[in-house]
């Protein structure tokens, strides 16, 4: 390892931003980088635990602590080269990753975890800036031909995993651009899309096919798919929006906000939308129901496109600051967390639930009627709320994001045709991937339900081993469990 | 040979082979030749005072066994023979054979009839048999029940010359036994013969040293008469019955143990088969063959050695020197003829190496010899009548102080002659010029020895073209191979170090292909021999090895010179060209490959590898180079142990090994364990190609030159193979190779017997298929693709895609989460993640099934949480290695829950010992006392209810410790007594502890100083710890802790972690099932401990033969350990592991969560019992009927491993409890601190002086112990004031004259001490003089024995004599003047003052890192030579030292009456210019540093 007293020496540092003030005029990412010796000094702050339960809590595996050294060792290279073997994708999951290492980092327990997340970035960018990202190169393509549908980064990993064990990759993807929510679901000052198009590039390179405006079921026939290709992963996310059914959800000025995100997204990458099309909030008093990673995007969205006000509803109770016995390290805790979209301005209301949509006379949503609940264990333990009588008020607003999550895979169209089984929740029912259909795999959100990004990623790997396994038998792929040496 | 013996048939794991011995030796002689009963007398009576150093079993009148050797007593023999009407011939010309015969009539006869057989055949006359008187009124029932018949048979030879008659009793005494022994019929421990010969003979068997006289009728009989006796005392680690055991053999008597039996049985058969081949012209000693026989111990085959040596036409001194060479390799100052002697001597004979002090004899030149180590005491005297007497202790007979005029010891590798045709001892000095010259040794070395680097270069080594990489993930390294071990040993010539233990599963039980080595464990030296320091010692230690091609030993000839010598056994390339390039006829080298195609079987290439072997030795190659090096895609390298194991026995087996070098180039090795085993399995040479590849790529990645980076892998195998041998204590690579020091866990019979034979292993395991599978699993992953990394299966650190670990992120997160919430539900998750085969099956355990209980019975039967906790002892974990908050937390919820935490090896501070105002208390209730004794005093062993001899630790059995003086900080120096910031060193062995005896001492010694403590003996699990802990039981041990290896550890190389000792259940259930079998499992509590997590755990602990349990790691992660893995970096980040007042801050563990925990345990433990019908614990024990194996899931490696003798159950003949319900007799009573006690009663309450006389014999042991005791109880450590307490005693103490002895003590002693004078002095006050009435000078002879003021703390000792050896070692505070000392001295010191007047031995102040010797010198010997310089310096004193010396010597003198000590001071001026300064560098400078600051502080006030 490298210092073993850099933990004792540094503190955690992070880049620093640019104003909030500023920031909200554009759309691009606002990170300040820092000079490298402050990265490799982060990097010193790592531990190289006997039990690194960073590399545990990362659902990709990734072997922190390994990279730590070659970044703190200034061995840039080898710390790509350890890096992208456990993560295909370490500028998505460097920007967007909410980062359960760092809640399991042990230097956690008693001091400011460490930078794993922007380390991760540093190196993945520094490799792109040396041209050390390339390409993956194939010995001997295999005979197998496989289609990916769905080009998120379920997909995206899955894809390119296979075109690293030489099999022919097709990537089906519906939408008019490739990325999925990589691409419409996450803001740009977030995650630049010239990132993913950076990306991409490479893989075209590697030889994977990408057929955008293509929804399978619709515009090519599931029968196509199945006598074309050796194997199909499906990976098509879960697009089924979680809704409110409220008296007056259908007036005008409630949306999902995945209508609102996804519209900013192709606007910024220069899409124009009619004034009817558009999804405006300029002057407007904005409300964002739903707590999450979301929310937060509508908030930095309307912040940008010039809200007067923002509110953000969360129907639970306002987290604590710290931990507690419910969500003890290396667990993720649930505490207060504060984006850099909170921080551009927004106000925050907590045990609130919202009762219905009221619209004014020309049927425009004019605010929402909420009552304040309370929280409690009943005397089964089981935790529920009440509302609280006489709390009742509207909140006025124009505008509504429902950021409430999404309920499960879409249903109607491919997987009809195709007839796969789901499990209770409605996801795609499969065991180590492979769902009910001869030939047919699945991974992401579409077979584990709403989840991240680094999930996405670890399902599309993972799928990917069950693949190659299938058509060749053997995989050279790795898995992130699992010795190559378990007999 | 086939052994058809009728030793106890192994079942359960008890192993014979395994058993024990070590004892009391001491002989007297006429030197002038007269015989007299005095002799045998005192002989007798030597052997009745050191009757506390044998033992008796279970009975109390059942020996270990008992004997007496002696000339043939001609005048009474004539006389009995003339009472059965028999005219006996001279003197000489017959001779007496001691049979023991079966009490089987039929059998006897049988025997009879073999006897007048050879008689025949060797013109042999039986004239008179005469059974010999015995009563055995006073012996126990076990000894009674194999008691045989022993009748003396007079044989006249008919025929031949009396100068051969000896040699010819030889031959029918052996061919006899052969007959008998190899007849089927069961006789090999009935039948025996004692001793057959025209000179001596041999009265023996299974007795107590006091019971030889009364038993045999003759010895009291004041007509027989001897000129010689020897008389030796059995300390056995068993108590199977056998009378033939007992001691003198028919040559020697054998204090001690050969650590290399296996080896040299193996060497020696080598030998014989192929003298049986060659040697046709000596069909007479090839007859005689076997000459080591399967059926006697390892001292009874030394003497078989000895006697057929000697019968092959060499002296008796000669053969011992062969035998038991000193330490010559590293030995710049030894005369050249010796070095010679000994050089050519390497290349005939392997060394038997081990502890051992021999007393022998041919019946006219007796001597005696130590080991070069002089592991082992002996003291003589010389009277003015010509009276040698030599004993194990000085003072075992009683002689006039006026006759004596000289008292010595023997010394490391040196021999004591005496000769009765001469009439006089003969010196070292003299004996060895006399044998060494004898032939021209040095001149045939010059002509025919050659050195490896001398041999022509000639470029034959071909190299394979493989990637790197792909060579090696096919021979299996991991990336932690390459970076963490050949790294660290490229970059620091050292083997890595790292912390906690070792919690993957056992290589057998892993699923991840396994390097072959790894299902070898180490064994290691415990209790019945003592490891080596190899760093401090070196100067005993030699790698160096010879190519020879000659197994003759009978003739002494130039053509056994004919070698190729090596300093060490690795080769670089250069080397292994020069080896199989050389063009020396009688060297010829060949190449033969071990690899084979790998759709075939591995048992059938090595087979054919084998065959190709035989066919080149058949063409004359001497020199088999087995090498994998043309390993590719299709070719699999067979395991390169696996092969060398092969061929190595079946060279031996066709009598070609010694003939045959063997030389491994293999791609499969670079841990050091892998070249040790293969070293231990017969292997002469290794060249490590692809380790060497690997460090070369190493070096040259960090800049380093890659021959820089090889050289110094190599320089770090040679280290860590020194410690592999040391901590076996075997010192030298020529005894060491061949040995089998291993022991196999999870290797089937038939790959035993084709490639380890003789090697212990005891549940079955991989047959050749399943090897094969695994060799090849990584084969095919190498070539399955091309890598750019090696792959890393983390077996040092957790990794997702890595080995298992019984700690990973969710078993620690449960534990954790569990206490801190107090929720049993949650211990619960945590306890089957632990304990669920499917989750983990990485400990035997895994294969455990508790019975479902048909006999359940409700929890409320079952005994409360309360009482079961009081079991429960946390780890031994000194504040040193953990910080005084992680350390006072465990002690505090121990006392809480009434359990016991304890101290671990760093002292205590007193603070602790008395409660906190809230109630809590930090005192440890065990108190563990190390090798390294810091902080053990009077006050701190009063302030215990448990004192833990720690004779090993799981993680590094074998090994001391080291703390690094970074973490030595002002408290932890005050605490253990020691300078801050000053480094400390453990030493491997107690240095009081040399084998069982001295064990039994320390025990005595320990329970003196604290009668209310139990004595506990913490001893780690390995093959034969059963035997131990049997021993240990004798030497009368409370409690005995049996430890896995993989318990945790503050900082241990590595290797050891991994490799050495066995999991506990191993050696619980061995050292259960023995102590029921030796009726002595009732006097004993057992414990255990090693990664104990789970009620489950505790319970099969139970079941398995344990009633208490020890848990530290999992104590320690509630308290919030993370398995960080860098306690040895003092960087804890949880405040745990560390002495960083920072970090300590972050400290966050509970008393309240550990307390939750030991309540989870106990109520999981409780759930069990009352799931199988148990009500308490004791019932519980050694109830493996209650558990059944895993049959069903098991994973294919485990097919074929047999867990059943695991749960083996010993018949419990003596229906006694399985658990302990005895007190141990410690003997108490009888010790003389009771009258001291009694006489000093007011003096000591009253704080008033008293000052008394008394005599003193060598078996008042342990004097000042008991009193010291009751002052530490109402003084504390201050004591009482200085002198307050004289006792005035003349005579010969016994052992640990003065040990722990408090402040406020004087002893005055007029006479002489035994070993461990003033061990553990606590403050007092200790002087010896010689006798009043002695007239030698004082100075130039010896008073005390070896071990002086060992861990002694602070008071005074004044000498007025010599030492022996290992004087003041771990000294850390006592002030002493002395005149002269042996080996060793001052090592390991760290605080006190040392005045040395005379003499220093070798190898002084060794690993001393504080605390001064001043050495008076005007002997021609320089103290350079003498002194150790790795720590220490060599100045002049200053002019304050000058002041302390003249008032210590000043003291000396007042006390002792010292005649050097005032001629020293009346000639002060000019004498103090011969004072020189031995001191370490490091304390010297801090030293300076306080000077400095006092001056500087003088200045500004």
């Amino acid at each position: 390892m490298g210092d073993i007293k850099g933990f004792m020496k540094y503190k955690r540092d992070l880049p620093t931003t640019e104003d909030p003030k500023a920031r909200v005029h554009h759309f691009n990412e606002f990170y300040k980088p820092l000079p490298i010796a402050h990265k490799e000094e982060q990097a010193a702050r790592c531990m190289d635990c006997g039990v690194p339960f960073c590399h545990s809590g990362c659902p990709l595996g990734n072997v922190i602590p390994d990279f730590n050294e070659a970044v703190y060792k200034g061995k840039w290279k080898e710390a790509y080269e350890i890096l992208i073997q456990t993560n295909n994708f370490p500028e998505f999951t460097g920007r967007i990753c909410p980062a359960p290492c760092e809640s399991a980092c042990v230097l956690g327990i008693n001091d400011n975890p460490v930078s794993i997340e922007y380390i991760e970035k540093s190196i993945i960018e520094r490799a792109y800036k040396e041209g050390w990202v390339r390409p993956n190169e194939v010995d001997q393509k295999t005979d197998k031909k496989v289609a990916v549908i769905g080009s998120g980064p379920a997909g995206l990993a899955c894809a390119d995993q296979l075109s690293k064990a030489g099999h022919t990759v097709t990537v089906y993807e519906r939408e008019d651009r490739i990325g999925g929510l990589l691409r419409y679901g996450i803001p740009d000052f977030k995650l630049e899309k010239s990132s993913i198009d950076r990306r991409l590039e490479i893989m075209k390179a590697a030889g994977i096919k990408f057929m955008t405006n293509t929804d399978v079921g619709v515009d090519i026939s599931v029968d196509y798919l199945q006598s074309e290709y050796d194997a199909i992963v499906l990976c098509g996310g879960s697009t089924i929006a979680r809704d409110m059914s409220l008296e007056n959800r259908d007036t005008k000025g409630v949306h999902l906000a995945m209508e609102y995100l996804t519209q900013n997204n192709k606007r910024v990458a220069g899409d124009q939308f009619s004034a009817e099309e558009t999804i405006s909030v300029k002057d407007q008093d904005v409300v964002v129901i739903g707590g999450g990673d979301t929310g937060s995007d509508c908030i930095g969205t309307s912040n940008r496109l010039g809200a007067r006000s923002i509110t953000q509803l969360e129907i639970m109770p306002t987290p604590g600051i710290e931990r507690t016995d419910k969500d003890p390290w290396p667990n993720w805790p649930m505490t207060l967390r504060t984006s850099s979209s909170h921080a551009e301005g927004c106000q925050r209301e907590w045990s609130v639930m919202t009762k219905r949509f009221v619209k004014d006379d020309s049927g425009n949503l004019s605010g929402l009627e909420v009552a304040k609940v309370k929280w409690a264990a009943d005397e089964n333990g089981k935790y529920g709320m009440q509302e609280i009588e006489g709390s009742m008020e509207v909140i006025p607003c124009q505008k509504a994001f429902l950021a409430i999550g999404f309920v499960h895979a879409q249903k109607e169209g491919l997987l009809a045709q195709l007839g796969v089984d789901y499990d209770h929740r409605g996801n795609v029912l499969a065991t180590d991937y492979k769902t009910s259909v001869e030939g047919v795999f699945t991974a992401g959100d579409m077979r584990r339900g709403q989840s991240l990004v680094v999930w996405a990623i670890s399902e599309g790997r993972e799928a990917a081993v069950a693949v190659d396994t299938e058509l060749s038998g053997q995989t050279v792929l790795e898995s992130k469990d699992g010795s190559v040496l378990k007999m | 040979m086939t052994n058809n013996t009728t030793e106890p048939q192994q079942r359960g794991l008890y192993t014979p082979q395994l058993e024990k011995d070590s004892c009391g030796v001491g002989m007297i002689a006429n030197l002038n030749g007269g015989t007299s009963y005095y002799v045998i007398d005192s002989a007798l009576t030597i052997l009745e005072n050191m009757e506390h150093r044998g033992a008796c079993g279970c009975e109390e009148n059942t020996g270990d066994g008992a004997g007496i050797l002696m000339q043939v007593p001609h005048g009474f023999m004539k006389a009995k023979a003339l009472e059965s009407g028999v005219q006996l011939p001279k003197r000489g010309k017959y001779g007496i054979g001691m049979f023991f015969f079966p009490k089987d009539k039929e059998l006897k006869q049988y025997c009879y009839d073999v006897i007048q057989k050879y008689c025949k055949n060797n013109d042999f006359k039986i004239i008179l048999e005469r059974s010999v008187p015995v009563d055995n009124s006073m012996i126990g029932n076990m000894a009674k029940d194999s008691e045989p018949d022993m009748a003396q048979l007079f044989f006249k030879s008919s025929g031949f010359n009396n100068k051969d008659i000896e040699r010819r009793f030889y031959f029918l005494r052996t061919q006899i036994l052969k007959e008998i022994y190899f007849s089927g019929k069961g006789l090999t421990d009935d039948f025996y013969i004692a001793s057959l010969s025209s000179k001596t003979i041999v009265y023996k068997g299974m007795l107590m040293a006091t019971q030889l006289r009364s038993y045999f009728l003759d010895l009291q009989d004041d007509e027989i008469h001897s000129a010689i006796a020897i008389v030796h005392s059995r300390f056995s680690t068993n108590t199977i019955p056998k009378w033939k055991l007992a001691q003198p053999f028919r040559c020697i008597a054998h204090n001690g143990e050969i650590n290399t039996i296996q080896g040299n049985l193996n060497w020696w058969n080598a030998r014989e088969k192929n003298m049986e081949l060659v040697s046709k012209d000596r069909p007479d000693l090839t007859s005689t063959f076997p000459v080591c026989d399967p059926f006697q111990s390892d001292s009874g085959n030394f003497d078989n050695v000895v006697d057929f040596l000697l019968k092959a036409s060499r002296s008796i001194p000669h053969t011992i020197m062969m035998m038991i060479p000193e330490a010559w390799q590293n030995n710049e100052y030894i005369e050249d003829y010796k070095k010679a002697f000994y050089e050519y001597h390497d290349g005939v004979l392997e060394a038997w190496d081990g502890p051992a002090s021999i007393c022998f004899t041919d019946g006219t030149v007796l001597g005696a010899t130590l080991d070069r180590n002089g592991l082992r005491p002996s003291r003589y005297l010389l009277t003015d009548d010509n009276f040698l007497i030599l004993g194990s202790e000085a003072g075992c007979l009683e002689i006039d102080p006026s006759k004596i005029i000289k008292k010595g010891r023997l010394q490391p590798g040196k021999m004591l002659v005496a000769d009765l045709d001469e009439n006089r001892i003969i010196s070292d000095e003299e004996l060895k010029e006399r044998i060494c010259k004898r032939k021209p040794y040095r001149e045939w070395l010059d002509k025919m020895s050659i050195k490896v680097e001398d041999l022509p270069v000639k470029p034959v080594v071909k190299e394979s073209k493989l990637p790197i990489h792909t060579r090696q993930i096919a021979y299996g390294m991991t990336l932690e191979d390459e970076q963490l071990i050949l790294d660290a040993m490229m970059q620091t010539t050292k083997e890595p170090i790292g912390s906690m233990g070792s919690d993957i599963p056992l290589a057998v039980l892993s699923k991840i292909s396994q390097h072959i080595a790894n299902y070898f464990k180490q064994q290691f030296a415990q209790v019945t021999n003592p490891p080596i320091d190899s760093l401090r010692e070196s100067f005993y230690m030699s790698l160096s090895t010879v190519i020879s091609n000659s197994s003759r030993i009978i003739g002494i000839n130039e053509e056994e010179a004919r070698v190729i010598r090596t300093d060490h056994p690795i080769l670089n390339q250069t080397y292994y060209s020069n080896i199989l390039g050389n063009e020396l006829d009688e060297f010829e080298a060949r190449e033969i490959s071990t690899t084979y195609n790998k759709d075939t079987s591995i048992e059938a290439a090595i087979d054919s590898i084998c065959d190709t072997a035989l066919d080149a030795i058949e063409d004359d190659v001497r020199i088999i180079c087995l090498s994998d090096s043309d390993m590719d895609k299709n070719k699999i390298n067979v395991p390169s142990l696996l092969i060398t194991g092969a061929l190595h026995h079946l060279l031996i087996s066709k009598g070609l090994r010694k003939e045959v070098t063997i030389v491994v180039r293999a791609g499969d090795l670079w841990e050091t364990h892998h070249m040790a085993t293969l070293l231990s399995f017969g292997v002469d040479y290794i060249y490590p190609y692809l380790a060497l590849e690997t460090t070369r790529k190493l070096a040259k990645s960090k800049g380093i030159l890659p021959s820089d980076g090889e050289e110094k892998y190599i320089k770090a195998v040679k280290k860590g193979l020194l410690k592999i041998m040391s901590k076996l204590g075997v010192s030298t690579l020529g005894s060491y190779k061949g040995a089998q020091t291993f022991e196999a866990l999870g290797i089937s019979t038939e790959v035993i017997n084709k490639c380890f034979k003789g090697t212990i292993s005891r549940i079955e395991g991989l047959t050749f298929d399943q090897l094969s599978r695994e060799n090849k699993a990584k084969h095919d992953l190498a070539f399955a693709k091309e890598y750019e990394k090696l792959p890393d299966i983390g077996n040092y650190q957790w990794k997702r895609k890595g080995e298992y670990h019984l700690f990973n992120p969710q078993t620690i997160h449960l534990l954790q989460h569990s206490t801190k919430t107090n929720d049993y539900a949650t211990y619960q998750k945590f306890a089957e993640a632990i304990d669920k085969l499917e989750h983990n099956s990485s400990t035997l355990r895994s294969y455990f099934k508790i019975k479902n209980g048909e006999s359940s019975i409700p929890i409320s039967e079952v005994e409360s949480e309360t009482v079961i906790m009081k079991r429960f002892a946390t780890g031994a974990m000194s504040l040193g290695s953990i910080s005084h908050e992680a350390h006072s937390t465990l002690a505090k919820a121990m006392n809480r829950i009434g359990g016991k935490s304890n101290s671990g090896e760093g002292g205590e501070d007193e603070k602790r010992f008395a409660k906190n105002e809230d109630g809590s208390w930090e005192r440890s209730a065990i108190k563990q006392v190390a090798s390294g004794r810091f902080g053990v005093t009077i006050n701190y062993l009063t302030n215990a209810i448990e004192l833990q001899i720690k004779m090993a630790q799981g993680a590094k059995p074998g090994e001391g410790g080291q703390l690094p003086g970074h973490k030595v900080n002002d408290y932890i120096g005050k605490i253990r007594h020691s300078t801050p910031g000053v480094g400390l060193i453990s030493p491997p062995p107690h240095h009081d502890i040399y084998s069982i005896e001295d064990l039994a001492q320390l025990i005595f010694d320990l329970k003196n100083a604290n009668r209310k403590a139990r004595i506990s003996v913490k001893l780690v699990s390995k093959a034969g710890v059963g035997v131990i802990a049997s021993g240990v039981t004798k030497a009368h041990a409370d409690h005995i802790l049996i430890s896995g290896y993989d318990g945790g550890t503050g900082a241990s190389p590595l290797s050891s972690v991994r490799h050495a000792g066995l999991p506990w259940e191993l050696g619980l259930s061995e050292t259960h099932q023995t102590l029921v079998k030796n009726g002595l499992r009732d006097r004993v509590v057992l414990q255990t401990d090693g990664q104990i997590r789970t009620g489950r755990d505790m319970a099969i602990a139970t079941m398995l033969g344990a009633e208490e349990w020890g848990i530290a790691t999992a104590a320690l992660v509630v308290e919030g350990c993370i398995l960080m893995r860098k306690c040895h970096l003092n960087t804890c980040p949880v405040g745990i592991a560390t002495q960083d007042e920072n970090l300590r801050k972050k400290f966050d563990g509970k008393v309240e969560n550990v307390v939750n925990y030991f309540q989870f345990l106990a109520k999981h433990l409780r759930e069990i019992m009352a799931s199988v019908g148990v009500r308490s614990v004791n019932e519980l024990v050694g109830r493996t009927d209650l558990l059944e194996i895993e049959n069903e899931n098991r994973h294919w490696k485990t097919t074929n491993v047999d867990f059943t003798p695991l749960l083996f159950q010993e018949e419990n003949k003596l229906n006694e409890t399985l658990y302990q319900s005895k007190m141990q007799d410690h003997g108490l009573d009888k010790v003389l601190d009771h009258k001291l006690i009694k006489y000093s009663t007011l003096a000591m309450k009253q704080q008033k002086t008293y000052d008394g006389v008394m005599s003193i014999k060598s078996t008042d042991r342990a004097v000042g112990a008991m009193l010291s005791n009751e002052i530490a109880k109402v003084y504390g450590s201050v004591g009482m004031l200085p002198d307050s307490l004289t006792y005035r005693f003349r005579g010969s103490a016994g052992q640990s004259f003065g040990a722990f002895a408090a402040r406020g003590i004087f002893f005055r002693l007029e006479g002489e001490a035994n070993d461990y004078f003033g061990k553990g002095l606590s403050g007092a006050k200790l002087a010896v003089s010689p006798d009043r009435d002695t007239s030698y000078d004082a100075a130039s002879n010896i008073i005390i024995g070896n071990v002086a003021l060992y861990g002694a703390t602070s008071g005074e000792a004044y000498i007025n004599g010599r030492a022996g050896d290992r004087f003041c070692v771990r000294n850390s505070g006592a002030k002493t003047v002395v005149e002269g000392i042996g080996d060793n001295g001052c090592e390991y010191m760290t605080g006190g003052l040392v005045v040395i007047l005379g003499e220093v031995g070798k190898n002084f102040a060794a690993g001393m890192s504080g605390g001064i010797a001043f050495v008076y010198q005007d002997t021609p010997r320089t103290l350079n030579e003498t002194v150790n310089h790795e720590m220490v310096m060599i100045d002049r004193p200053t002019v304050k030292d000058l002041d302390t010396i003249q008032t210590m010597i000043r003291s000396h003198t007042n006390y002792t009456g010292s005649r050097k000590g005032f001629t020293i001071l009346n000639n002060w001026d000019e004498e103090k210019h011969h004072f020189q300064r031995v001191i370490s560098a490091e304390y010297k400078r801090i030293l300076e540093a306080k000077e400095k600051s006092f001056v500087l502080q003088q200045k500004a006030s």
